[in-house]
């Protein structure tokens, strides 16, 4: 076997924070009436913030991770992929939202950690954007299965598929467009739950969900260090919080605490692999149900730094003027009103490097590309996502552009949900393979 | 003369890149192709130019996968093939309006990798059920055409709108008025000959087709077809146009009395309502129109809208197609489904693909067929 500097290694002081955090949301989402809370359900990307002004005791469900957590557990995602196929849908559609789907039509809820119970919780309401085909269609058939149960559940979903641009700010009438559509949201909720609208809890959510999402771009800008203080594969436990609650207190005081934990790795030379010699970024989601796939690079010595995907999908980024990719710089002040609060988590919203791709496959290019710059990267491993359009659209531009720069790609295929269409032994096969062909010997077994 | 004019339209689809060329060095204006059905006709007539519909050839494909990941709809990779192929070497600009992340693709693989003049796409919303939908696309049309303008170095007034806008509803009205002689109990034309008919629209210059419709409608009201009409189907779904499919079926003993496709109804069931924003009088027929399902939430309105449509054209049974890897329309399938069987009105489900399979096609179509004629007649 190879001998290749060994550096230290120590796990995450956090770890633990990070699950209990997780399974909270989950409990608490289930539990929120208990108390009077309300509860709803919407993507990832939804504007979060908005509805934080109904109250403290306002709890959500994000269907993205709540898809992948599914996945994760391949038995219950069978179960759900069988009952979603038994109600008619075609098994090509977004492999989450069949997750999601699936959990309504068993009348199942998947806890954090695996439990599953009976009974899925209804949202009081579905609060949703849309930039991807299937956005808003996923809650609206949420919503048509809810009320063959006999649930009636609102829904409000914006529109934000107005373009993107990299290097000039959005056309104000596109800005104005998601603007309207958030003040109508607003007397929508307050119609739709009866609550008055709280518009210093407004504030105070969108204040939290820009320093959040930036501070998570801090956090990544933290793996151009060699050798690298995180790995991906821990990264998606740890970027899940933004996908999650990124408008909510706790999530900026974990990453703060994160942000000095990684900052402090840094400073002891302290890796994620303890072996790293050879640096390489993935994109889109993985695989959930074969995280093992990183294990098994790590024999290489092969370290996964993160994507665009796990930097970008809730961090905010921008280039500055000297060229560089960098997290995006927050705004002068906090918001006052509800008018300052609303324009200015539509203008930081639209920064979000993952809209890029939706639109512009150069964008996406560049980024990656400053990416493989700035973090040191060797090779970018481009997972073609069966279970993800949204992700995978323009995959094959994007591998264009890296190629015509002289970055190795491995492109694979697989699905993130669904593992019926991911091949584990060959993938694993001809990933050595493109790694031999990079000039590596596994180091272990 | 009847048969003369679904053989015009026949040809226009069998050699509609002969026609465009032709037509292109008859008028020496602009050719431009577009993909999807909300790219406003209305404008580009206003400047002289010939909208061309892109669309596959239902060839197996061989050149599409560096530039398209496989998971995408047939339609989109079909057509990119066929600029990779050089068979729309004569068209001087692209244009996609927004609906699908499919045929995106298929626009942006386009501009990036076959020498084009022109490439524009317009952000058309998403969110057309929301009541800022309609002045947000009136800047948006605004801004493209300040484009034309200056792509074609060619002021568009209202004028040249206004001619555009005629040009367009007077060929939907028309050909709305061929569709309701499919509400007979005997219809007068044949499902194939409709899509022929409104696929033919979207390769030609609206004037030419819409002369020939009016012959149509001269001659309609004495056609009788000489074929027993047997089960009234309607077909809805992803785009579709695959011809060689619709004769199949209708050798079969069935009629598609009416459709749900963008290659049919959908593309000529609204009208631009006069204003004198000629703009927006343009955004609005885009928002209110038909919606292809990307577009429709949180409401069902097009599942609404296959109801009475199937409900006016006295539909017995529906195919439901799905090209494969077609969200949006994949999605709405189950809903679609039982909306249908509300009213009495059974289904069938078939996956398409750049070509289908026949042989399994047919058992399944026949079956269909007979759970919708009942059984009897096999003993």
């Amino acid at each position: 076997m190879t001998q290749v500097k060994e550096y230290p290694t120590e796990l995450l002081e956090i770890w633990n924070d990070a699950k209990q955090l997780r399974t909270k949301y989950y409990d608490d989402y289930l539990t929120a009436h208990k108390g009077g809370g309300l509860r709803w359900a919407g993507g990832a990307w939804s504007f979060s913030a908005i509805p934080a002004g109904l109250g403290k005791d306002v709890y959500s469900i994000t269907g993205e991770p709540h898809g992948a957590t599914i996945a994760f557990f391949k038995d219950f995602t069978a179960k759900c992929h069988e009952a979603v196929e038994a109600a008619g849908f075609p098994r090509t559609l977004c492999a989450y939202m069949r997750n999601y789907w699936g959990s309504i039509l068993l009348d199942k809820y998947i806890l954090a950690d695996g439990t599953v119970v009976d009974d899925h919780p209804a949202p009081d309401f579905i609060w949703q954007d849309h930039i991807c085909c299937s956005h808003g269609k996923w809650y609206q058939v949420a919503r048509w299965l809810e009320e063959k149960k006999g649930k009636k559940v609102p829904m409000y979903c914006v529109d934000v598929s107005v373009g993107y641009s990299l290097d000039q700010p959005l056309e104000e009438y596109k800005i104005n467009y998601i603007v309207e559509q958030l003040n109508d949201g607003i007397e929508w909720l307050e119609k739709t739950t009866g609550r008055t609208y709280s518009d210093k809890l407004l504030c105070e959510a969108v204040w939290n969900e820009v320093k959040a999402t930036r501070l998570w771009a801090e956090i990544c800008t933290l793996n151009q260090h060699v050798p690298a203080p995180l790995d991906e594969k821990s990264m998606y436990s740890l970027y899940v919080m933004g996908t999650l609650m990124k408008h909510r207190p706790e999530c900026v005081a974990f990453y703060e605490k994160l942000k000095a934990e990684v900052e402090d790795r840094v400073k002891r030379g302290i890796a994620a692999v303890a072996n790293e010699r050879f640096r390489v970024i993935t994109d889109t989601q993985p695989p959930w149900g074969f995280l093992k796939i990183f294990r098994e690079m790590e024999k290489y010595g092969v370290v996964s730094l993160g994507s665009l995907y796990t930097y970008g999908l809730i961090g905010m980024w921008k280039y500055r003027p000297d060229g560089t990719w960098a997290p995006k710089e927050l705004p002068p002040r906090k918001p006052k009103t509800r008018e300052e609060a609303v324009k200015m988590i539509v203008e930081w919203t639209v920064d979000r490097p993952e809209w890029a791709h939706f639109y512009v496959p150069e964008a996406k290019t560049k980024m990656i590309l400053s990416i493989v710059k700035q973090w040191k990267v060797d090779a970018v491993l481009l997972h073609y996502n069966r279970g993800c359009e949204g992700l995978s659209v323009h995959i094959a531009e994007n591998r264009h552009g890296l190629l015509d720069a002289g970055v190795p790609v491995f492109p694979f295929e697989g699905n993130m949900g669904d593992e019926r269409e991911f091949d584990f032994p060959g993938t694993l096969a001809r990933l050595t393979a493109f790694f031999e062909s990079m000039g590596l010997k596994k180091l272990r077994d | 003369m009847i048969d003369e004019v679904f053989e015009t339209f026949r040809e226009w689809i069998d050699n509609r890149h002969e026609y465009a060329k032709a037509w292109k060095e008859r008028t020496e204006n602009k050719v431009i192709g577009y993909f999807c059905t909300y790219v406003p006709e209305e404008m580009l007539y206003a400047a002289n130019i010939l909208p061309v519909r892109i669309l596959g050839s239902h060839e197996p494909p061989t050149v599409t996968e560096p530039y398209i990941f496989a998971m995408f709809c047939h339609l989109c990779r079909d057509c990119l093939a066929q600029g990779l192929k050089g068979r729309f070497d004569y068209i001087d600009g692209i244009i996609e309006g927004q609906s699908c992340l499919h045929l995106r693709q298929a626009f942006n693989a386009w501009r990036l990798h076959i020498p084009t003049d022109f490439a524009y796409y317009i952000h058309v919303p998403h969110g057309i059920q929301n009541p800022h939908a309609i002045p947000y696309l009136t800047q948006e049309l605004a801004k493209f055409r300040k484009a034309l303008e200056e792509w074609v170095g060619k002021k568009i007034t209202d004028e040249d709108l206004d001619r555009g806008i005629k040009k367009l509803n007077r060929n939907r009205e028309l050909t709305r008025k061929v569709y309701a002689y499919r509400k007979l109990d005997n219809p007068k034309i044949t499902g194939l000959e409709a899509m022929e008919m409104v696929l033919s629209s979207q390769m030609v210059d609206k004037e030419e087709h819409s002369k020939l419709l009016e012959k149509l409608l001269q001659e309609l009201p004495n056609r009788n077809l000489d074929r027993n009409p047997g089960v009234r189907l309607m077909i809805i779904g992803s785009e579709d146009d695959d011809r060689v499919f619709m004769k199949n079926v209708e050798a079969l003993g069935a009629t598609f009395v009416v459709d749900e496709h963008c290659t049919g109804s959908r593309y000529i069931w609204d009208d631009v309502v006069s204003n004198e924003d000629r703009v927006l009088a343009i955004a609005s027929r885009y928002v209110k129109r038909i919606p292809c399902p990307s577009k429709d939430w949180p409401e069902f309105t097009r599942v609404k809208h296959s109801v009475k449509l199937a409900k006016d054209f006295n539909v017995q049974g529906a195919l439901v197609i799905q090209n494969k890897f077609c969200d949006p329309h994949g999605i709405e399938i189950p809903p679609l489904r039982e909306a249908l069987r509300s009213i009495g009105v059974q289904t069938y489900p078939l996956e398409f693909d750049v070509t289908v399979p026949w042989g399994q096609f047919r058992t399944r179509v026949e079956a269909f067929l007979e759970t919708l004629t009942g059984l009897e007649e096999l003993f």
